[in-house]
Protein backbone atom coordinates (compact mmCIF):
# COMPACT_ATOMS: atom_id res chain seq x y z
CA UNK A 1 0.00 0.00 0.00
CA UNK A 2 1.59 3.26 -0.93
CA UNK A 3 1.51 6.07 1.52
CA UNK A 4 0.97 9.41 0.73
CA UNK A 5 3.65 12.06 1.36
CA UNK A 6 3.53 13.92 4.71
CA UNK A 7 2.28 17.35 4.36
CA UNK A 8 2.19 19.90 7.07
CA UNK A 9 -1.24 21.93 7.35
CA UNK A 10 0.62 25.33 7.73
CA UNK A 11 1.95 23.92 4.07
CA UNK A 12 -1.58 22.98 2.63
CA UNK A 13 -3.10 26.55 4.28
CA UNK A 14 -0.50 28.78 2.56
CA UNK A 15 -0.75 27.19 -0.70
CA UNK A 16 -4.48 27.19 -0.27
CA UNK A 17 -4.50 31.15 0.47
CA UNK A 18 -1.86 31.43 -2.40
CA UNK A 19 -3.97 29.61 -4.90
CA UNK A 20 -7.54 31.85 -3.39
CA UNK A 21 -4.99 35.32 -3.58
CA UNK A 22 -3.58 34.11 -7.61
CA UNK A 23 -6.74 33.61 -8.51
CA UNK A 24 -8.08 37.09 -6.97
CA UNK A 25 -5.14 38.86 -8.41
CA UNK A 26 -5.68 38.32 -12.32
CA UNK A 27 -9.47 40.46 -11.66
CA UNK A 28 -9.93 43.85 -11.66
CA UNK A 29 -10.27 45.97 -8.01
CA UNK A 30 -13.03 47.53 -6.07
CA UNK A 31 -13.34 50.26 -3.77
CA UNK A 32 -15.59 51.44 -1.61
CA UNK A 33 -15.98 54.61 0.28
CA UNK A 34 -17.73 56.46 2.93
CA UNK A 35 -19.36 59.89 2.11
CA UNK A 36 -21.54 62.63 3.24
CA UNK A 37 -25.00 60.66 2.23
CA UNK A 38 -23.98 57.19 2.36
CA UNK A 39 -21.60 54.39 0.67
CA UNK A 40 -20.51 54.67 -2.47
CA UNK A 41 -19.03 51.22 -4.38
CA UNK A 42 -16.77 51.85 -7.44
CA UNK A 43 -15.42 48.84 -9.35
CA UNK A 44 -13.50 48.49 -12.84
CA UNK A 45 -15.62 46.33 -14.56
CA UNK A 46 -15.84 46.59 -18.67
CA UNK A 47 -19.32 44.31 -18.51
CA UNK A 48 -22.68 46.06 -18.17
CA UNK A 49 -24.19 42.91 -17.24
CA UNK A 50 -22.00 41.05 -14.93
CA UNK A 51 -22.38 42.79 -12.16
CA UNK A 52 -19.57 42.83 -9.42
CA UNK A 53 -21.89 45.38 -7.26
CA UNK A 54 -25.50 44.35 -6.26
CA UNK A 55 -28.38 45.26 -3.56
CA UNK A 56 -28.53 42.86 -1.03
CA UNK A 57 -31.46 44.17 1.41
CA UNK A 58 -32.91 48.04 2.33
CA UNK A 59 -29.95 49.13 3.35
CA UNK A 60 -26.93 46.63 2.71
CA UNK A 61 -24.78 46.16 -0.34
CA UNK A 62 -23.07 43.38 -1.48
CA UNK A 63 -19.68 43.85 -3.77
CA UNK A 64 -17.08 41.43 -4.53
CA UNK A 65 -14.04 40.63 -6.82
CA UNK A 66 -12.50 37.76 -7.94
CA UNK A 67 -14.44 34.88 -9.59
CA UNK A 68 -17.65 34.94 -10.71
CA UNK A 69 -19.31 32.53 -10.61
CA UNK A 70 -18.41 31.94 -7.10
CA UNK A 71 -19.39 35.13 -5.79
CA UNK A 72 -22.39 35.30 -8.11
CA UNK A 73 -23.62 32.34 -5.75
CA UNK A 74 -22.73 33.99 -2.35
CA UNK A 75 -24.77 36.95 -3.48
CA UNK A 76 -27.91 35.31 -4.20
CA UNK A 77 -27.02 33.03 -1.01
CA UNK A 78 -26.74 36.51 0.81
CA UNK A 79 -30.64 37.66 -0.83
CA UNK A 80 -31.58 34.58 0.63
CA UNK A 81 -30.39 35.00 3.89
CA UNK A 82 -31.80 38.53 3.92
CA UNK A 83 -34.95 38.08 2.99
CA UNK A 84 -36.23 35.10 4.72
CA UNK A 85 -35.17 36.80 7.69
CA UNK A 86 -36.73 39.88 7.08
CA UNK A 87 -40.15 38.30 5.95
CA UNK A 88 -39.65 35.65 9.31
CA UNK A 89 -38.88 38.48 11.66
CA UNK A 90 -38.93 42.31 10.35
CA UNK A 91 -37.61 44.34 7.96
CA UNK A 92 -35.28 46.17 10.97
CA UNK A 93 -34.19 42.66 12.04
CA UNK A 94 -31.98 42.39 8.95
CA UNK A 95 -28.32 43.21 9.74
CA UNK A 96 -25.09 43.18 7.75
CA UNK A 97 -23.15 42.07 10.50
CA UNK A 98 -25.00 38.64 10.62
CA UNK A 99 -24.59 38.62 7.48
CA UNK A 100 -20.94 39.16 7.24
CA UNK A 101 -20.47 36.50 9.83
CA UNK A 102 -23.00 34.25 7.23
CA UNK A 103 -20.63 34.81 4.71
CA UNK A 104 -17.53 34.12 6.63
CA UNK A 105 -18.57 31.03 8.25
CA UNK A 106 -19.39 29.76 4.76
CA UNK A 107 -15.62 31.10 3.40
CA UNK A 108 -13.82 29.71 6.53
CA UNK A 109 -15.68 26.19 5.98
CA UNK A 110 -15.24 26.03 1.94
CA UNK A 111 -11.11 27.35 2.78
CA UNK A 112 -10.43 24.00 5.29
CA UNK A 113 -12.80 21.46 3.81
CA UNK A 114 -12.87 21.88 0.17
CA UNK A 115 -10.69 20.91 -2.81
CA UNK A 116 -10.27 24.20 -3.81
CA UNK A 117 -10.94 27.53 -1.59
CA UNK A 118 -13.39 30.39 -3.06
CA UNK A 119 -11.29 33.22 -5.35
CA UNK A 120 -13.00 35.21 -3.89
CA UNK A 121 -12.98 38.71 -1.77
CA UNK A 122 -16.38 40.17 -0.48
CA UNK A 123 -17.99 43.32 1.12
CA UNK A 124 -21.01 43.83 2.66
CA UNK A 125 -21.87 47.32 3.07
CA UNK A 126 -24.88 49.11 5.39
CA UNK A 127 -25.45 52.61 6.19
CA UNK A 128 -26.78 54.13 8.82
CA UNK A 129 -30.72 55.11 8.46
CA UNK A 130 -30.61 58.04 10.09
CA UNK A 131 -27.89 61.28 9.88
CA UNK A 132 -24.98 60.06 12.36
CA UNK A 133 -26.02 56.53 12.65
CA UNK A 134 -22.64 54.98 11.55
CA UNK A 135 -22.18 53.25 8.50
CA UNK A 136 -20.90 49.26 8.91
CA UNK A 137 -18.40 48.03 6.14
CA UNK A 138 -17.17 44.64 6.79
CA UNK A 139 -14.38 42.87 4.26
CA UNK A 140 -14.00 39.45 4.50
CA UNK A 141 -11.46 37.31 2.70
CA UNK A 142 -11.44 34.01 0.80
CA UNK A 143 -10.41 32.22 3.43
CA UNK A 144 -13.46 33.51 6.03
CA UNK A 145 -11.17 36.29 7.70
CA UNK A 146 -13.73 39.39 8.53
CA UNK A 147 -12.22 43.27 9.00
CA UNK A 148 -14.49 45.79 10.33
CA UNK A 149 -13.57 48.89 8.05
CA UNK A 150 -13.84 52.79 8.47
CA UNK A 151 -13.69 55.67 5.73
CA UNK A 152 -12.96 53.25 3.06
CA UNK A 153 -11.99 49.84 1.86
CA UNK A 154 -10.25 48.44 -1.72
CA UNK A 155 -10.72 44.66 -2.47
CA UNK A 156 -8.69 42.87 -4.98
CA UNK A 157 -5.25 42.39 -6.01
CA UNK A 158 -3.55 45.93 -5.92
CA UNK A 159 -5.75 46.81 -2.91
CA UNK A 160 -2.42 48.10 -0.83
CA UNK A 161 -1.40 50.51 -4.30
CA UNK A 162 -4.78 51.32 -4.55
CA UNK A 163 -5.26 51.93 -0.65
CA UNK A 164 -2.14 54.38 -0.14
CA UNK A 165 -3.30 56.21 -2.96
CA UNK A 166 -6.74 56.33 -1.00
CA UNK A 167 -4.89 57.00 2.41
CA UNK A 168 -3.25 60.04 1.01
CA UNK A 169 -6.18 61.70 -0.72
CA UNK A 170 -9.30 60.81 1.22
CA UNK A 171 -11.52 62.83 4.06
CA UNK A 172 -14.58 62.82 5.55
CA UNK A 173 -17.56 64.46 4.71
CA UNK A 174 -17.33 64.52 0.78
CA UNK A 175 -20.07 64.67 -1.27
CA UNK A 176 -20.65 61.99 -3.62
CA UNK A 177 -19.18 63.46 -7.09
CA UNK A 178 -15.99 63.75 -5.11
CA UNK A 179 -16.28 60.42 -3.68
CA UNK A 180 -17.00 58.74 -7.23
CA UNK A 181 -13.63 60.71 -8.10
CA UNK A 182 -11.34 59.86 -5.61
CA UNK A 183 -12.26 56.37 -6.18
CA UNK A 184 -11.64 56.04 -9.73
CA UNK A 185 -8.56 57.70 -9.72
CA UNK A 186 -7.25 55.52 -6.91
CA UNK A 187 -8.08 52.84 -8.91
CA UNK A 188 -6.09 53.99 -11.65
CA UNK A 189 -3.20 55.29 -9.25
CA UNK A 190 -1.21 51.53 -9.27
CA UNK A 191 0.15 51.78 -13.16
CA UNK A 192 -1.07 55.60 -13.69
CA UNK A 193 -4.28 54.70 -15.92
CA UNK A 194 -7.21 57.07 -16.33
CA UNK A 195 -10.59 54.55 -16.41
CA UNK A 196 -13.60 55.77 -18.33
CA UNK A 197 -16.97 55.61 -17.18
CA UNK A 198 -17.76 52.77 -19.21
CA UNK A 199 -15.28 50.71 -17.58
CA UNK A 200 -16.35 51.68 -14.21
CA UNK A 201 -19.13 50.03 -12.06
CA UNK A 202 -20.59 52.02 -9.73
CA UNK A 203 -23.82 52.39 -7.00
CA UNK A 204 -24.60 54.41 -3.87
CA UNK A 205 -26.07 53.46 -0.61
CA UNK A 206 -28.02 56.96 -0.35
CA UNK A 207 -29.10 57.72 2.72
CA UNK A 208 -32.24 59.98 1.36
CA UNK A 209 -33.74 57.21 -0.94
CA UNK A 210 -37.08 56.06 1.16
CA UNK A 211 -36.76 52.32 1.60
CA UNK A 212 -34.36 50.91 -0.28
CA UNK A 213 -31.44 52.60 -0.26
CA UNK A 214 -28.96 50.98 -2.81
CA UNK A 215 -29.18 52.79 -7.01
CA UNK A 216 -26.82 52.52 -9.25
CA UNK A 217 -25.10 54.92 -11.23
CA UNK A 218 -25.88 54.42 -14.70
CA UNK A 219 -22.15 55.41 -17.67
CA UNK A 220 -23.79 58.23 -18.49
CA UNK A 221 -24.22 59.98 -14.96
CA UNK A 222 -20.86 58.64 -14.05
CA UNK A 223 -19.50 60.66 -17.29
CA UNK A 224 -20.78 63.44 -15.68
CA UNK A 225 -19.92 63.02 -12.11
CA UNK A 226 -16.12 62.35 -13.46
CA UNK A 227 -16.12 65.23 -15.90
CA UNK A 228 -17.39 68.12 -13.48
CA UNK A 229 -14.17 67.33 -11.04
CA UNK B 1 -31.74 32.63 14.35
CA UNK B 2 -27.95 32.32 15.34
CA UNK B 3 -25.59 33.18 12.81
CA UNK B 4 -25.00 30.07 10.51
CA UNK B 5 -23.13 28.95 6.78
CA UNK B 6 -25.68 30.29 4.28
CA UNK B 7 -28.55 28.04 2.80
CA UNK B 8 -26.71 26.58 -0.20
CA UNK B 9 -28.85 24.27 -2.70
CA UNK B 10 -27.74 21.10 -4.61
CA UNK B 11 -28.70 21.48 -8.20
CA UNK B 12 -31.96 20.14 -8.73
CA UNK B 13 -33.54 21.72 -5.43
CA UNK B 14 -32.27 25.00 -6.04
CA UNK B 15 -35.36 27.31 -5.42
CA UNK B 16 -33.84 29.94 -8.41
CA UNK B 17 -35.39 33.41 -8.37
CA UNK B 18 -38.49 32.62 -6.63
CA UNK B 19 -38.77 33.68 -2.83
CA UNK B 20 -41.73 31.51 -2.76
CA UNK B 21 -40.40 28.58 -3.25
CA UNK B 22 -36.91 29.36 -1.35
CA UNK B 23 -39.28 29.55 2.31
CA UNK B 24 -41.06 26.54 1.06
CA UNK B 25 -37.77 24.62 1.56
CA UNK B 26 -36.21 26.45 4.20
CA UNK B 27 -39.25 27.21 5.99
CA UNK B 28 -42.21 25.86 5.01
CA UNK B 29 -43.75 26.85 8.49
CA UNK B 30 -43.90 30.56 7.43
CA UNK B 31 -45.70 30.27 4.51
CA UNK B 32 -49.11 31.27 4.47
CA UNK B 33 -51.76 28.67 5.12
CA UNK B 34 -49.08 26.21 6.56
CA UNK B 35 -50.44 24.83 9.86
CA UNK B 36 -54.21 25.00 8.32
CA UNK B 37 -55.89 22.26 10.36
CA UNK B 38 -57.89 19.88 8.71
CA UNK B 39 -61.80 19.78 9.05
CA UNK B 40 -63.51 16.94 9.72
CA UNK B 41 -67.36 16.56 8.41
CA UNK B 42 -68.26 17.70 11.48
CA UNK B 43 -65.79 20.70 11.30
CA UNK B 44 -65.24 20.00 14.96
CA UNK B 45 -62.91 22.94 16.37
CA UNK B 46 -63.15 25.51 14.26
CA UNK B 47 -67.08 25.80 12.87
CA UNK B 48 -68.36 24.49 9.81
CA UNK B 49 -66.22 25.25 6.79
CA UNK B 50 -67.32 28.90 5.83
CA UNK B 51 -68.19 30.10 8.94
CA UNK B 52 -64.70 30.73 10.67
CA UNK B 53 -64.99 34.17 11.97
CA UNK B 54 -62.34 36.70 10.95
CA UNK B 55 -61.91 40.36 9.79
CA UNK B 56 -63.21 40.45 6.64
CA UNK B 57 -62.05 43.39 4.04
CA UNK B 58 -64.65 44.71 1.53
CA UNK B 59 -65.02 46.99 -1.46
CA UNK B 60 -61.92 47.85 -3.33
CA UNK B 61 -61.91 49.42 -7.13
CA UNK B 62 -59.51 50.08 -9.76
CA UNK B 63 -59.76 51.82 -12.45
CA UNK B 64 -57.91 52.48 -15.90
CA UNK B 65 -56.87 56.65 -17.03
CA UNK B 66 -54.72 57.88 -19.95
CA UNK B 67 -51.98 57.71 -17.99
CA UNK B 68 -51.74 54.41 -15.88
CA UNK B 69 -54.20 53.26 -13.40
CA UNK B 70 -55.91 54.16 -9.73
CA UNK B 71 -56.60 51.70 -7.28
CA UNK B 72 -59.41 52.64 -4.00
CA UNK B 73 -60.12 50.87 -1.30
CA UNK B 74 -62.63 51.53 1.57
CA UNK B 75 -61.34 51.35 5.18
CA UNK B 76 -63.60 49.02 6.72
CA UNK B 77 -63.32 45.25 8.15
CA UNK B 78 -65.89 43.34 9.33
CA UNK B 79 -66.69 40.29 11.77
CA UNK B 80 -69.57 39.02 11.39
CA UNK B 81 -71.57 42.14 11.89
CA UNK B 82 -69.58 44.06 13.67
CA UNK B 83 -66.80 46.53 12.47
CA UNK B 84 -63.31 44.65 12.96
CA UNK B 85 -61.49 48.03 12.07
CA UNK B 86 -61.97 51.42 11.14
CA UNK B 87 -58.47 51.74 9.22
CA UNK B 88 -57.85 49.20 7.65
CA UNK B 89 -55.36 49.92 4.97
CA UNK B 90 -56.66 47.67 2.01
CA UNK B 91 -54.35 48.51 -1.09
CA UNK B 92 -50.74 47.97 -0.91
CA UNK B 93 -47.64 49.07 -2.64
CA UNK B 94 -46.08 45.82 -4.89
CA UNK B 95 -43.15 47.04 -6.53
CA UNK B 96 -42.13 50.24 -8.01
CA UNK B 97 -44.23 49.85 -10.46
CA UNK B 98 -47.44 47.98 -9.40
CA UNK B 99 -49.65 47.92 -6.12
CA UNK B 100 -52.32 45.27 -4.66
CA UNK B 101 -55.64 45.80 -3.21
CA UNK B 102 -56.96 42.72 -0.95
CA UNK B 103 -60.53 42.07 -0.48
CA UNK B 104 -61.66 38.95 2.18
CA UNK B 105 -60.21 37.12 4.59
CA UNK B 106 -58.30 40.14 5.83
CA UNK B 107 -55.44 38.09 7.90
CA UNK B 108 -54.47 35.94 4.82
CA UNK B 109 -54.60 38.83 2.65
CA UNK B 110 -52.32 41.01 4.42
CA UNK B 111 -49.71 38.08 4.40
CA UNK B 112 -50.37 37.03 0.66
CA UNK B 113 -49.64 41.46 0.22
CA UNK B 114 -46.00 40.61 2.19
CA UNK B 115 -45.28 37.67 0.39
CA UNK B 116 -45.58 39.24 -3.06
CA UNK B 117 -43.47 41.84 -2.24
CA UNK B 118 -41.10 39.94 -0.80
CA UNK B 119 -41.42 38.03 -3.93
CA UNK B 120 -40.84 40.67 -6.74
CA UNK B 121 -38.13 42.51 -4.69
CA UNK B 122 -36.45 39.16 -4.23
CA UNK B 123 -36.57 37.94 -7.78
CA UNK B 124 -35.59 41.70 -9.00
CA UNK B 125 -32.27 40.99 -6.56
CA UNK B 126 -31.63 37.64 -7.68
CA UNK B 127 -31.87 37.93 -11.23
CA UNK B 128 -30.85 42.05 -11.77
CA UNK B 129 -34.14 43.20 -13.52
CA UNK B 130 -37.56 43.04 -12.65
CA UNK B 131 -40.32 40.27 -13.55
CA UNK B 132 -42.82 41.91 -16.56
CA UNK B 133 -46.30 43.15 -15.27
CA UNK B 134 -47.88 39.58 -16.91
CA UNK B 135 -44.97 37.85 -14.87
CA UNK B 136 -45.95 39.42 -11.34
CA UNK B 137 -49.89 39.16 -12.05
CA UNK B 138 -49.00 35.21 -12.61
CA UNK B 139 -46.72 35.40 -9.47
CA UNK B 140 -50.13 36.39 -7.88
CA UNK B 141 -52.21 33.65 -9.52
CA UNK B 142 -50.23 30.88 -8.25
CA UNK B 143 -50.56 32.15 -4.50
CA UNK B 144 -54.29 32.89 -3.98
CA UNK B 145 -54.13 28.70 -5.66
CA UNK B 146 -51.73 28.22 -2.89
CA UNK B 147 -54.11 29.52 -0.62
CA UNK B 148 -57.37 27.22 -1.83
CA UNK B 149 -57.29 25.02 0.82
CA UNK B 150 -57.88 28.21 3.49
CA UNK B 151 -60.44 29.61 1.18
CA UNK B 152 -62.11 26.00 0.72
CA UNK B 153 -62.36 26.70 5.44
CA UNK B 154 -63.73 30.15 4.63
CA UNK B 155 -60.86 32.48 4.28
CA UNK B 156 -61.50 33.35 0.81
CA UNK B 157 -58.94 36.24 -0.75
CA UNK B 158 -59.75 37.91 -3.36
CA UNK B 159 -57.48 40.55 -4.54
CA UNK B 160 -57.10 42.94 -7.69
CA UNK B 161 -53.66 43.68 -9.33
CA UNK B 162 -52.91 46.45 -11.51
CA UNK B 163 -49.52 48.02 -12.45
CA UNK B 164 -48.10 49.96 -15.15
CA UNK B 165 -46.51 47.90 -18.29
CA UNK B 166 -43.74 49.75 -18.98
CA UNK B 167 -43.27 47.67 -22.16
CA UNK B 168 -46.87 48.44 -23.33
CA UNK B 169 -46.55 51.89 -21.89
CA UNK B 170 -50.10 51.73 -20.37
CA UNK B 171 -51.60 50.72 -17.33
CA UNK B 172 -53.45 47.23 -16.90
CA UNK B 173 -55.51 45.58 -14.15
CA UNK B 174 -56.18 42.04 -13.11
CA UNK B 175 -59.13 40.46 -10.99
CA UNK B 176 -58.69 36.73 -9.36
CA UNK B 177 -61.08 34.41 -8.61
CA UNK B 178 -60.81 32.24 -5.41
CA UNK B 179 -58.89 28.99 -7.45
CA UNK B 180 -56.29 31.69 -8.58
CA UNK B 181 -58.12 32.48 -12.02
CA UNK B 182 -56.91 35.65 -13.40
CA UNK B 183 -58.86 37.73 -15.52
CA UNK B 184 -57.64 41.07 -17.55
CA UNK B 185 -59.57 43.84 -17.22
CA UNK B 186 -60.04 46.57 -19.94
CA UNK B 187 -61.05 49.17 -18.01
CA UNK B 188 -61.70 48.96 -14.75
CA UNK B 189 -62.68 46.35 -11.99
CA UNK B 190 -64.10 46.03 -8.41
CA UNK B 191 -64.75 43.42 -5.91
CA UNK B 192 -65.72 42.56 -2.48
CA UNK B 193 -68.81 42.71 -1.00
CA UNK B 194 -69.58 45.79 -2.25
CA UNK B 195 -68.66 45.74 -5.50
CA UNK B 196 -71.67 45.04 -7.40
CA UNK B 197 -73.03 48.58 -6.32
CA UNK B 198 -69.13 50.10 -7.30
CA UNK B 199 -68.95 49.12 -10.53
CA UNK B 200 -72.08 50.05 -11.56
CA UNK B 201 -71.53 53.67 -10.84
CA UNK B 202 -67.98 53.43 -12.35
CA UNK B 203 -69.72 51.62 -15.55
CA UNK B 204 -71.72 54.94 -15.36
CA UNK B 205 -69.23 57.20 -15.42
CA UNK B 206 -66.36 55.83 -17.05
CA UNK B 207 -65.21 57.44 -20.02
CA UNK B 208 -62.03 56.17 -22.31
CA UNK B 209 -59.16 57.92 -21.27
CA UNK B 210 -59.99 59.74 -18.32
CA UNK B 211 -57.60 62.27 -17.02
CA UNK B 212 -55.87 60.74 -13.41
CA UNK B 213 -58.47 63.74 -11.54
CA UNK B 214 -61.09 62.14 -12.90
CA UNK B 215 -60.78 58.52 -12.38
CA UNK B 216 -59.82 59.23 -8.70
CA UNK B 217 -62.95 61.32 -8.28
CA UNK B 218 -64.80 58.00 -10.07
CA UNK B 219 -63.26 56.10 -7.65
CA UNK B 220 -64.51 57.96 -4.48
CA UNK B 221 -67.75 57.98 -6.05
CA UNK B 222 -68.26 54.59 -6.70
CA UNK B 223 -66.48 53.66 -2.54
CA UNK B 224 -69.16 56.12 -1.37
CA UNK B 225 -72.06 54.55 -2.52
CA UNK B 226 -70.97 50.81 -2.32
CA UNK B 227 -70.74 52.07 1.11
CA UNK B 228 -74.55 53.60 0.83
CA UNK B 229 -75.66 50.17 -0.31
CA UNK B 230 -73.48 47.66 1.43
CA UNK B 231 -73.31 47.18 5.16
CA UNK B 232 -69.79 46.20 5.05
CA UNK B 233 -68.50 49.20 3.67
CA UNK B 234 -67.40 52.19 5.23
CA UNK B 235 -67.78 55.45 4.14
CA UNK B 236 -66.45 58.33 4.65
CA UNK B 237 -65.89 59.64 7.61
CA UNK B 238 -65.48 62.83 8.61
CA UNK B 239 -65.85 62.57 13.17
CA UNK B 240 -62.94 60.39 13.04
CA UNK B 241 -61.45 61.93 9.81
CA UNK B 242 -61.54 59.00 8.08
CA UNK B 243 -61.24 58.18 3.96
CA UNK B 244 -60.74 55.73 1.83
CA UNK B 245 -57.22 54.70 0.57
CA UNK B 246 -56.35 55.84 -3.09
CA UNK B 247 -53.06 55.17 -5.57
CA UNK B 248 -51.94 55.90 -8.72
CA UNK B 249 -49.59 53.71 -10.78
CA UNK B 250 -48.46 55.35 -13.46
CA UNK B 251 -45.05 55.83 -15.82
CA UNK B 252 -43.09 57.35 -13.07
CA UNK B 253 -44.55 54.37 -10.27
CA UNK B 254 -46.43 54.11 -7.46
CA UNK B 255 -47.86 56.90 -5.18
CA UNK B 256 -50.16 56.91 -2.48
CA UNK B 257 -52.49 60.10 -2.56
CA UNK B 258 -52.01 62.24 0.39
CA UNK B 259 -55.03 61.76 3.38
CA UNK B 260 -55.23 65.67 3.06
CA UNK B 261 -55.80 65.08 -0.46
CA UNK B 262 -58.37 62.30 -0.09
CA UNK B 263 -59.99 64.19 2.92
CA UNK B 264 -60.30 67.26 0.44
CA UNK B 265 -62.16 65.39 -2.35
CA UNK B 266 -64.38 63.29 -0.12
CA UNK B 267 -65.74 66.67 1.54
CA UNK B 268 -66.66 68.20 -1.55
CA UNK B 269 -68.15 64.74 -2.53
CA UNK B 270 -70.10 64.42 0.35
CA UNK B 271 -70.97 68.22 -0.09
CA UNK B 272 -72.22 67.30 -3.80
CA UNK B 273 -74.48 64.92 -2.46
CA UNK B 274 -76.24 66.40 0.40
CA UNK B 275 -76.97 69.85 -1.99
CA UNK B 276 -78.96 67.57 -3.79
Amino acid sequence: MSMPFYVSPEQVMKDRADYARKGIARGRSLVALEYAGGIALVAENPSGTLHKISEIYDRIAFAAVGKYNEFEMLKIAGIRHADVRGYSYSREDVTARALANGYAQTLGQVFTHEMKPYEVEILVAQIGEQEGEPNEMFHILYDGTVMDEHGFTVLGGQAEAISDSLKADYTEGLDVGAAIRLGTKALGSPDDREIAADQLEVAVLDRTRPRRKFRRIDDDEVAGLLANA
Amino acid sequence: MIDQPLPTFAPGSDPGPSFFELLRRVSPDALPGANLPVLNGSGAGLGAPGTIEVPHGTTIVCIKYAGGVIMAGDRRATEGYTIASRRIDKVSQCDHWSAMAIAGAAGPGMEMVRLLQTELEHYEKVEGEPLSLEGKANKLSQMIRANLPAAMQGLVVVPLFCGFDLRKGEGRLYKYDVTGGKYEEADYATTGSGSVHARNWIKAGFKLDMSQEEAVNLGLLALFQAADEDSATGGPDPVRRIYPTVAVVDRDGYVKLEADDVEGRSLELLQGRSAQ
